[in-house]
């Protein structure tokens, strides 16, 4: 072997090598619909009282941060786009329609008096925790700050003997009969189950929303369903690696085998770029990928192609490799930039599932341009070298 | 095999095809998904798997008579004990509440029903999300004629755009047909469509830039003619390694992957066609064209002088 090639030999084998490494210690990064979860978007609306700028929607999406700090996500994403959207993506949250309903909510609590004036609000609040009242209902305790407890001792002295009602975002929960002046402490009942007690307080504690969002988009996923997903395409890339690595071996023959081996390396490069990019793996991406895997072995047929096209003009076969190298080199290039400029559309214009698909779609097209121009022709001149005349009619001539 | 010889013949089918497809599209229209125009998708799980007519008896029932759901469209996910339905009160899509209250009813009627996928669009994302594929179409398209113009020539460029907007209508056309389901994944598969198939056509155009230069004896169609019957091999293998792929993806890949698969799996045939008979086809004709109409300025030239 020539030093030239023992060296390319030691840098394929060390990219394999970190590649394998990256795959097995970093997770990849799987999307929504593998893991399960919730993507919103959500749209500040005016109030008659509070208009939705930009402080507003600042605060709004501070009072989503601290909701979504309570469920307990490990990591979400909220950001905000143009002027009133708020986006909110939360992968892997147990149960996903369970967190679009606290999120959404705007959460405004009020007591108001029979002649319907407002005593406090949420804000008031101090602590909020879900229990059980004395005919064990479920209910939401509540201890009150000092401004609140100031407001509440005065509204139940003014009010013994009639009734507060409170209200959750206009909905009438409960309106208990005042029976002696209350401080700092109470109880809201009214909820009809554990859960709704348990969101309740969760959303008391987070904070009402300044201006109520709307709901424009949500999607939610259960993670049973992206498990099957992940199981289905697992089976799927299987068969279809299977497949593609049978034709070609039927199809080439000596030349097919190191394609083989070229299409391992480049799924190898692809998984551990996903990793290590933490780009996000979805769905239509692992479509992308299995598909890739089919137009990864192109550049290796183009080439192919080529050597034998080379070989039939009378060159000697290792003149033919490089020349069929060389020359498929052009055509390679532009018909998978082309390709790239199709990812990069999708990848701009694109949002979560499809996103994930111009990702994969883009690194398997770079994967595979290397691997074949790199990994196949390095292979490929190793054993022909050996023993040039013999391989010659591998190439079909 | 002499493909450009009867390149009238392959133009003339591609026409038909296209119209066909147009007409088609304009006479049923696509279905489009609920990304697209808003409404709620939600997905329920069964303890056993229900048949439409089931599910639909329940939703029109007079229970849930308020929310009208006599257009909701129900369609059991085959192999599971799944069902989709597609529905919209009054323009927009389901609450919360609605959606629990479909869940109590139909677990009346069918034991345990848990809710595994739900998505609600209001009307004016989908216009956004529509947009933006739209978008993200004429721009690839414009990049490749860019790039191809500039890597080959002009008419290579528009040629092989004539032969991808060829591909995408023939490929709405049979969605639009069958009635399946057009969303953002789809968006994807026909934009993966427009790649590959662009990088077919870029194969064979490499290969007649190549001819042109070492080939001068030949005509142009000869030199069409040869370059594809040349790179064939390559365009028959790789189309089948790709089609290989996708069908494994088609038959296991699971129910939410099928249409986009079924979309990439038409593309790919089309494609292919369109990349042999029909890119290469209409080069050679504009061609022709293109040097008759010079050579004429040409002669024209020539015979009358005294007028210029």
């Amino acid at each position: 072997m020539r030093p030239g090639t023992i060296w390319r030999f030691v840098c394929v084998v060390a990219i394999v090598v970190l590649c394998a490494l990256a795959i097995w210690k970093l997770p990849i990064n799987l999307g929504l619909d593998l893991r399960g979860g919730t993507r919103m978007v959500l749209e500040a609306r005016d109030t008659e009282s509070i208009k939705a700028d930009d402080d507003a929607v600042t605060r709004a999406k501070e009072v989503i941060e601290r909701r979504v700090n309570q469920l307990g996500v490990a990591e979400p994403v909220i950001y905000r786009q143009g002027a009133r959207r708020i986006i909110v993506e939360l992968a892997g949250v147990k149960d996903p329609h369970r967190a679009r309903e606290i999120i959404g909510r705007t959460a405004q609590l009020e007591f108001r008096d029979e002649r319907g004036n407002v005593i406090m609000t949420g804000n008031d609040l101090k602590t909020a925790v879900a229990g059980y009242d004395q005919y064990s209902r479920p209910s939401v305790n509540f201890e009150l700050t000092q401004e609140g407890a100031k407001k509440f001792e005065k509204a139940t002295l003014d009010n013994i003997g009639r009734r507060i009602a409170i209200y959750l975002d206009e909905e009438l929960l409960s309106a208990p009969m005042v029976q002696s002046v209350i401080k700092d402490k109470g109880q809201i009942t009214g909820l009809g189950s554990m859960d709704k007690a348990k969101d309740l307080s969760m959303m008391l504690r987070a904070g009402a929303l300044p201006v109520p969002l709307e709901v424009l988009h949500a999607e939610v996923l259960e993670p049973t369903l992206g498990q099957e997903a992940i199981e289905q395409s697992k089976v799927a890339a299987l068969i279809g690696a299977a497949l593609v690595i049978v034709f070609m071996l039927f199809v080439y023959k000596v030349p097919g085998f190191v394609a083989d081996i070229a299409l391992v390396i480049y799924a190898l490069i692809v998984v551990s770029a996903l990793a290590g990019l933490k780009a996000v793996l979805t769905l239509p991406g692992i479509a992308g990928l299995i598909l890739s895997v089919g137009m990864a072995v192109d550049a290796n047929v183009i080439i192919f192609e080529r050597i034998k096209e080379e070989l039939r003009s009378g060159k000697r076969i290792r003149a033919a490799i490089e020349a069929g190298f060389s020359r498929a080199f052009g055509c390679i290039l532009d018909s998978n930039v082309t390709t790239l400029i199709t990812a990069g559309a999708l990848y701009v214009f694109g949002s979560g599932a499809v996103r994930g698909f111009a990702v994969t779609l883009g690194l398997g097209i770079l994967a595979s341009m290397f691997t074949a121009v790199v990994v196949t022709k390095l292979i490929l001149v190793t054993i022909v070298d050996r023993n040039p005349e013999k391989y010659r009619k591998h190439f079909g001539v | 095999m002499d493909i450009i010889g009867k390149r009238r013949t392959y133009l003339a089918i591609s026409a038909i095809l296209v119209v066909i497809g147009i007409v088609v599209l304009g006479v049923k229209g696509l279905n489009l998904g609920v990304d697209f125009t808003g409404g709620s998708l939600i997905r329920l799980r069964f303890e056993r798997p229900v048949a439409a007519s089931e599910v639909s008896s329940v939703l029109t029932s007079s229970a849930l008579g308020d929310m009208d759901l006599v257009k909701a469209v129900i369609q059991p996910i085959r192999g599971t004990c799944d069902v989709q339905i597609r529905a919209q009160v009054e323009g927009r899509p389901l609450s919360n509440e609605q959606v629990t209250k479909i869940t109590d009813e139909l677990s009346k009627s069918f034991g345990a029903v848990s809710l595994v996928e739900s998505q609600m669009v209001e009307a004016i994302i989908g216009k956004e999300i529509l947009n933006k594929a739209i978008l993200a179409v004429i721009l690839s398209c414009l990049g490749i004629v860019a790039y191809v113009s500039l890597r080959f020539e002009f008419k290579f460029g528009v040629a092989a755009v004539c032969a991808l907007i060829h591909d995408t209508i023939i490929v709405l056309g049979v969605f639009a047909f069958l009635g399946r389901q057009v969303n953002s994944p789809f968006i994807a598969a026909i934009l993966t469509i427009i790649g590959y198939s662009i990088n077919d056509t870029i194969v064979i155009y490499d290969k007649i830039r190549e001819n042109l230069k070492f080939r001068k004896k030949e005509t142009v169609e000869e030199i069409a003619n040869n370059s594809i019957l040349q790179t064939m091999t390559r365009s028959i293998n790789t189309v089948l390694t790709t089609l290989l792929a996708v069908l494994a993806l088609y038959f296991f890949g699971g129910a939410s992957i099928k249409d986009f698969s079924l979309a990439i799996i038409l593309g790919l045939v089309v494609g292919t066609y369109s990349s042999i008979c029909i890119a290469p086809s209409i080069w050679v004709e504009w061609t022709l064209w293109d040097r008759e109409r010079k050579r004429r300025q040409v002669t024209s030239g020539r015979t009358s002088p005294k007028e210029a």
